[in-house]
């Protein structure tokens, strides 16, 4: 049930992309890649397609060679190419816009011995992987976002997992202690231009990851669980911190279980340079989607017939785009799973602080305290971006219990590294245990109104989502308005709601679930007078769709 | 029946993550550590190692300081954090275009306006070491390499090649003609690397040259530019000390000779520049790669998702390299500072009996210790370093670091202390040299 169905991408009529998507095999966005890719996986599966799967890649190769022949001039860049992070400031450049042409380009007498200068293979996969609909889908926000004031008609961000529910409370305590924080003046005002401008260590001052070793603390089980500072790396943001554990754990061309759906973000932090692949684990919605041991197994080994070395399991607790939290039984089945296999466990807990259930996070750290396994093989990714609404200010973590993997880490975090004046900001913020107790509460009040708001809202059109525990995000079944049951149908419907509703949200088949139909709405960009607005677009679909059917 | 006490697996880690690339066990490092354990205290530890293997930029944080205690608005999102929220939730990888802008405007600052910078052609990255990784991994493939100038800054070896899979192949100068890049040294390096099957995709070239000191003669940059059009490969400027160079008429960049020849073949050339040397921000993470080609400008971009800038510090420096008076203050006096510095440890290293390469730009000097190494050759080099290291009290980078062909060479900081430090460490040279003048004339003398 796992490895026969083929990875889902979008379905794109292009022309390029079906030219590229011979390189693209197995990665990228390119929509017709699926038709390679299918009979190219039977023939590696041994299960027929063998002439189709044969005659394919080189009659595209063959094709391609011709082409590149004919046209050696850089390749076009794709119109519809997106930035991968999103931009909430309407003067945001697109990419092709604005940009300066170099005469050289113009010139129309032939180009003499100087061909075009060259790109790597790992750059050109990057450029093509900005087409899926959760990069487009970002694009087209930034190019029209919704300000209930003075943009009604926008586009409503609903693809984009950031918190600004609770961002005033951190403002405010800003307009209290700005000053000297930032200039590391502690309290007395003096400006320490040492401490901010000298280069330090690559990895965090050591005051930041005591104090982020705290918080995590705190979010994590309400101080049960301790963090030990020195077994943190601190990085740029948890994008890098996902593609250092890349590859430090695995070599190009070994692969990670993912349990799907996931973040679409990981197909780019963990494959795109490291060369590693993401093997897709589908969970059910039968099972609430929660990951199943058995459903690893399977795919381990399937993974072990086709010669892939699998090195670890990527899991995302809580889950994105989910929202389920991982029982302790599980992650005790996890544990003893990756140790049978002698493999690794990459435990994203970045939404850990944005839990709004009634059930309680429970951290990797939390069982690896309170039983005996092997430590070594776990390691631990954490943020800033989201349980304190900060993601501009770049702070993620790496927290591992295998000294090798944190000394390579360390090492490898120079290309990561965190601005001192802001590392310095955030450590007088994070000691500020009042208010980091006092946030942590009403953040999560917050997110637990709108969550409940939201859902409700959906439901009143019939529309259900899974019960979920944290994020911010709701999982939801659209299926009831998709014309056919099937990838085709849930982008179709996506394009509806992003074109005509002017909702960006994200399908699921960006998140690679098996199952099509389901959508993730983000719904902490929002306030709640937004919310009704969002149900009417809705309906405005599912209207049609009803009386159309 | 025998209880099997189960041993747990040692979990494999990937072939980066245990490589030595990161060279961190080679002198270079070791000094380091030396330096960490025992480090100079104008205070406390007066005997301590003074740290001269820091390129780094001290002289002028004054007028850092100063513009940030009257512009604390700057700091502080504007009055009344008006721009706090928007820039907390900033993590587009197009970056702040005020920054980029006020980034743009400080780099045609420091060529003296002779080269004109577009805002939508930079790049943001967390340092220039960032910089060049990141146009490592989209300029080549594993197994490519680069050519490089020698000597070289140390930590190319693990920056362009630890994670990316990509070689470097030196391309050798030396000081019969001042280390000046030749076109016959660029072709030897080229056919080398063709006879041993390694393609080569492009050059970096470091000007100002680290670990030199010295700018790149526009003749030669001509040269340079006229070799990689000539092998198709491209071209990586890395001008982070542009703005270092004391006397500003003698940096040419890159940019202005791609002006001069109205940008024919310029999607082959990419400048790399950073805050970190030239303002002597290094703490703050600021690169930056500046690309006359679209794709180049477009990936780039993507891949600085894993390298991005702290919005916050972003909004800073917008705000401080927008202010055109104080960037010109802060240029010239830097340059005048730097220049100080540079004649101050010329001088005191002649009083010494040493000869050091006659620089023009940089944090350090480029010191010639040859005539006393007790065999010319890589050993007596590191031995020598090894003294200077363990007796001197001096953290220096010797030559071989930086894959110097000639042995005997060394790089000396001198921007990253006070003056008074840089007087006491100027004396223990002073000191040891004597010395050894005074050993020599005994053995000398022992010996009639």
């Amino acid at each position: 049930m796992t490895q026969d169905r083929y990875r889902r991408y979008p379905y794109f009529e292009n022309e390029e992309d079906s030219k590229k998507s011979v390189a693209a095999a197995g990665g990228g966005g390119g929509g017709t890649a699926m038709r390679i890719i299918v009979p190219l996986q039977g023939v590696v599966q041994g299960r027929g397609g063998l002439v189709l799967g044969s005659v394919i890649p080189c009659a595209l190769f063959y094709f391609l060679q011709l082409y590149l022949k004919r046209n050696r001039s850089s390749p076009p860049q794709n119109p519809s190419s997106t930035p991968l992070s999103p931009s909430t400031s309407s003067d945001q450049l697109t990419e092709t816009s604005g940009l300066y042409r170099s005469s050289s380009r113009s010139h129309l007498s032939p180009r003499g011995s100087s061909g075009p200068a060259y790109i790597s293979s790992r750059a050109n996969s990057l450029a093509r992987s900005g087409d899926s609909p959760y990069y487009v889908g970002l694009k087209k926000v930034s190019e029209d976002p919704y300000d209930a004031m003075s943009n009604p008609e926008g586009v409503i961000q609903l693809g984009l997992a950031e918190n600004k529910l609770s961002l005033d409370l951190v403002q405010d305590w800003l307009s209290k202690n700005a000053k000297d924080s930032i200039t590391g003046g502690e309290g007395n005002g003096d400006l320490n231009i040492c401490g901010i401008a000298t280069y330090q260590p690559f990895d965090g001052l050591v005051e930041l990851k005591v104090a982020v070793a705290g918080f995590m603390s705190q979010v994590m089980g309400g101080g049960s669980v301790s963090f030990n500072p020195s077994q943190m790396v601190l990085t740029s943001g948890a994008t890098p911190a996902v593609e250092i554990l890349g590859f430090c754990l695995a070599d190009r061309g070994n692969a990670f279980l993912v349990p799907s759906p996931y973040y679409p973000g990981f197909d780019r932090d963990i494959k795109s340079r490291t060369g590693v692949e993401l093997i897709s684990v589908p969970c059910r919605s039968a099972d609430n989607f929660n990951l199943s041991i058995v459903a690893l197994d399977r795919a381990f080994n399937q993974a072990k017939k086709r010669g892939i070395k699998v090195r670890g399991v990527l899991i995302s607790n809580p889950s994105n785009p989910v929202g389920n939290l991982m029982s302790r039984e599980m992650l005790s089945a996890l544990l003893d799973f990756a140790r049978e296999k002698n493999i690794h466990i990459i435990s994203d807990e970045i939404f850990a602080g944005s839990t709004h259930g009634t059930e309680e996070f429970i951290s990797m750290a939390d069982v690896l305290e309170t039983e005996d396994f092997d430590r070594s093989r776990v390691h631990i990714i954490y943020g800033l971006s989201k349980d304190l609404c900060l993601p501009g200010f770049r702070v993620g973590v790496i927290y591992t219990y295998n000294e090798n993997v944190l000394a390579a880490a360390k090492r490898l975090a120079r290309f990561s590294s965190i601005s001192v004046p802001t590392q310095r900001l955030l450590i007088s913020i994070l000691l500020d245990n009042r208010f980091i107790k006092e946030f942590c509460v009403i953040s999560r009040e917050r997110l637990r109104r709108m969550y409940l708001a939201f859902t409700e809202g959906l439901n009143q059109l019939g529309i259900k989502c899974t019960k979920s525990s944290g994020g911010f995000y709701c999982w939801a079944d659209m299926s009831g308005l998709i014309r056919s049951y099937s990838e085709k149908g849930e982008l179709e419907l996506w394009e509806k709601l992003l074109n005509i509703a002017k909702i960006n949200a994200t399908p699921g088949s960006s998140c690679h679930c098996i199952e099509p139909g389901w959508f993730r709405f983000c719904f902490t960009t929002l306030t709640e007078n937004d919310i009704p607005v969002v149900m009417e677009r809705i309906q405005k679909i599912s209207a049609t769709y009803k009386s159309s059917s | 029946m025998a209880i099997e006490i189960e041993q747990p697996s040692v979990v494999g880690l990937s072939n980066i993550a245990v490589s030595e690339t990161h060279g961190e066990n080679s002198p270079y490092f070791a000094g380091w550590k030396a330096y960490d354990e025992n480090p100079y205290d104008e205070l406390k530890n007066q005997s301590g190692v003074i740290q001269m293997g820091l390129a780094e930029n001290q002289v002028s944080f004054d007028l850092i300081e100063e513009y940030l205690e009257q512009h604390s608005e700057a700091a502080t999102w504007g009055n009344g954090l008006s721009g706090f929220r928007e820039n907390a939730l900033f993590q587009d990888y197009h970056g702040l275009t005020h920054f980029r802008k006020a980034m743009a405007s400080f780099m045609e600052q420091i060529r003296g306006g002779r080269a004109k910078f577009d805002p939508n052609r930079i790049v943001l990255t967390a340092g220039a070491t960032a910089a060049n990784e990141l146009l490592t991994f989209v300029l080549a493939d594993p197994g490519d390499a680069l050519l490089i100038p020698t000597p070289y800054y140390p930590g190319f070896d693990r920056d362009l090649r630890w994670r990316t899979g990509v070689k470097i192949v030196p391309v050798h100068c030396n000081s019969s003609n001042n280390y000046q890049i030749t076109t016959k040294a660029l072709e030897e390096a080229y056919s080398k690397a063709e006879a041993m099957n390694i393609r080569v995709r492009g050059l970096l070239l470091t000007n100002p040259s680290n670990p030199l000191g010295i700018t790149v003669e526009r003749p030669v940059l001509e040269e340079i530019l006229d070799f990689v059009t000539r092998k198709n490969i491209h071209l990586v400027s890395d001008e982070i000390y542009s703005g270092s160079v004391f006397s500003p008429s003698e940096f040419t960049s890159t940019a202005e000779i791609l002006e001069a020849r109205n940008l024919k073949n310029s999607e082959r050339v990419h400048i790399v520049y950073s805050l970190s040397k030239d303002l002597g921000l290094p703490g703050f993470r600021v690169g930056a790669i500046y690309s006359y080609n679209d794709q180049v400008v477009t990936t780039a971009r993507r891949m600085s998702s894993f390298s991005l800038v702290s919005s916050q510090t972003q909004y800073l420096l917008a705000s401080m390299l927008s202010d055109t008076k104080f960037t010109e203050n802060y240029i010239k006096t830097n340059r005048q500072r730097l220049k100080k510095r540079y004649e101050m440890i010329v001088a005191g290293l002649r009083n010494a009996g040493i000869d050091c390469l006659k620089g023009n730009g940089g944090l350090f000097c480029w010191m010639n210790l040859s005539p006393f190494l007790e065999t010319p050759t890589k050993e007596g080099e590191l031995a020598l370093w090894n003294t200077i290291l363990h007796e001197v009290k001096l953290n220096i980078s010797p030559g071989s670091s930086c894959h110097c062909s000639e042995p005997g060479w060394f790089r000396v900081c001198f921007a990253n202390m006070s003056e008074k430090t840089l007087r006491v460490a100027l004396k223990r040279i002073n000191d040891f040299m004597e010395k050894r003048r005074a050993a020599d004339q005994g053995i000398l003398f022992s010996s009639l």
